[in-house]
């Protein structure tokens, strides 16, 4: 059995908001969904599957209720930032066994707003909430280790803010805009050693939301035909203390699984979304698909290859969680819109990736440094 | 030294109570499973390695060696220094680095535990040896 070409991507919306004071988060939720719905040229009353994750206020049920959806499927599964790559997979499942024909994934929230409710803990609670692990701490251990393991450089890491500010430029939602120079990276304020304020994304209010539907339901559709054709999900723990190597991440299993599903390489892709909650999350998730070697992701990212229309890899072209989205600190679902958007030509033109037939998005989600599961999507234009 | 910072207590339950009732005698215990051998933290009923349930408790020498640290700089309550630190019986845990000039941490440097109050049992911390 296999996903691959069972289910199409048929609608994407991505909020415009960065910050929604003025709204609800059951609201944002209805406006992406709304929104996705309208792009695929489709109603609400066609929807028979839903997915959604903990950012859905009082999850599957009461969004169900409040979207006033009739579905035969649902899916809630809560894999943070990551959830909607994973979604997405499962999504193609149920399609492929027929379990729904018209899926809408969304997600939506505020945190630009106001905070988060607090994450729901687990087994390891009393003998690591005291320590005081954020994603900014936890993220700057995984480039502690890299750095000493590897020699990776601040600077390296700088070019990747570099890079997503180069295609931020191009996007007038974007929170940040600015061009920035490795320097400015550098010279921004130490938020947890090594990591700086630029090499952390924005916090945003906001949403997006995507339909996934059956290969007949999307020819159907005046859509330009973009599908699944690999997925791969995977997680990681330091299981017992045993396994800790903050090196690599989840990303090492979900991708292999996802290009041998879609039968293509990190040498086929034209274009990738790659999840960029940190820069160090970007170069280590870069090493952990085989875009390079383990450890030599710092020299990879140099000097502008992730830069679209002057490197090898154009990546996160919407200017990525670093500079133009992260909505409710979870960089999944804008991640497969922009690819998709690759996928349709109807990226910037100024970041358009000529014949782009071909993507990756990836992500992971919970904390890097400490558990967290992956995600893969390999996605095609047909 | 700035005062010290209050730390929460550990709610605890069953599985783990044993741990936290030898914290109070200072004594800072791991799992050990009989079957395969293989320590591990935090301390489970059953091995998260070969699932059995012959795991027994097993007081660590609390020494370790720091793997990795980071300095959070933006806290309301000051900065401070979280790690993931080694035990010399195998396993490693997440900790922060207390009592120490945080500039001069590194990798690999060798750390003690030492354990701090709480209005319940004390909470395990590292510092350098």
């Amino acid at each position: 059995m296999t996903i691959k070409g069972k289910a199409y991507i048929a609608g994407i919306y991505e909020h415009p908001t960065r910050h929604a004071p003025d709204k609800s988060t059951a609201q944002l939720h209805a406006e992406v969904a709304k929104g996705a719905i309208e792009d695929a040229g489709l109603t609400k009353a066609d929807i028979d599957g839903y997915f959604c994750a903990g950012d859905a206020p009082g999850g599957a049920w009461p969004m169900v209720d409040y979207l006033g959806l009739k579905v035969r499927h649902i899916d809630s599964t809560e894999t943070g930032g990551c959830s909607y790559l994973i979604h997405l997979g499962h999504a193609a499942e149920a399609i492929a066994a027929g379990k729904c024909s018209i899926a809408l994934l969304t997600l939506a929230g505020k945190p630009r707003t106001g905070p988060l409710p607090a994450r729901a803990t687990g087994a390891e609670v009393d003998f690591e909430a005291a320590y005081g692990a954020t994603t900014h701490n936890a993220y700057g251990m995984c480039a502690m280790r890299h750095m000493h393991d590897y020699g990776t450089t601040s600077e390296q890491l700088a070019w990747i803010k570099v890079a997503a500010s180069h295609h931020a430029q191009y996007n007038p939602h974007a929170m940040l805009r600015d061009v920035v120079t490795v320097e400015d990276v550098l010279n921004s304020p130490m938020i947890s050693d090594p990591l700086r304020r630029m090499d952390c994304c924005v916090v945003t209010d906001g949403g997006g939301a995507m339909i996934v539907t059956t290969p007949e339901i999307a020819k159907s559709l005046k859509k330009p035909l973009v599908r699944l054709i690999g997925h791969g999900e995977a997680m990681k723990g330091p299981r017992g203390g045993k396994d800790l190597d903050l090196t690599y991440s989840a990303g090492v299993w979900s991708g292999p699984r996802a290009f041998e599903e879609a039968g293509v390489t990190p040498q086929d892709i034209k274009y990738a979304s790659i999840y960029d909650s940190f820069t160090i999350t970007v170069l280590m998730q870069l090493e952990d698909l085989g875009f390079c070697k383990k450890g030599e992701g710092g020299k990879f990212v140099s000097d502008g290859n992730l830069i679209s229309g002057v490197g090898k890899l154009p990546f996160n072209t919407d200017g990525g969680g670093l500079c133009s989205n992260h909505p409710v600190n979870r960089g999944g679902m804008t991640k497969v819109i922009e690819a998709v958007r690759q996928l349709r030509g109807q990226a910037h033109p100024k970041v358009q990736v000529p014949n782009c037939d071909l993507a990756v998005a990836h992500g992971t989600g919970g904390l890097l440094g400490v558990r967290h599961a992956a995600s893969t999507c390999i996605l095609e234009r047909v | 030294m700035a005062e010290a910072k209050k730390y929460p207590a550990p709610v605890t339950n069953p599985e783990t109570a044993p741990f936290w009732e030898a914290a109070k005698q200072g004594k800072f215990l791991i799992k050990r499973c009989t079957a395969c051998g293989e320590p591990h933290y935090f301390p489970r009923s059953i091995c998260p390695f070969c699932f059995s349930d012959k795991t027994v408790w097993e007081e660590s020498s609390g020494e370790a060696t720091i793997y990795t640290f980071s300095l959070m700089r933006k806290s309301a309550t000051g900065p401070y220094a979280i790690a993931f630190v080694t035990l010399k019986e195998g396993p490693s845990l997440q900790t922060n680095i207390v009592d120490c000039d945080m500039d001069k941490l590194r990798i690999g440097q060798k750390v003690k535990v030492v354990f701090k109050p709480t209005d319940g049992a004390p909470l395990p911390f590292f510092t350098p040896a």
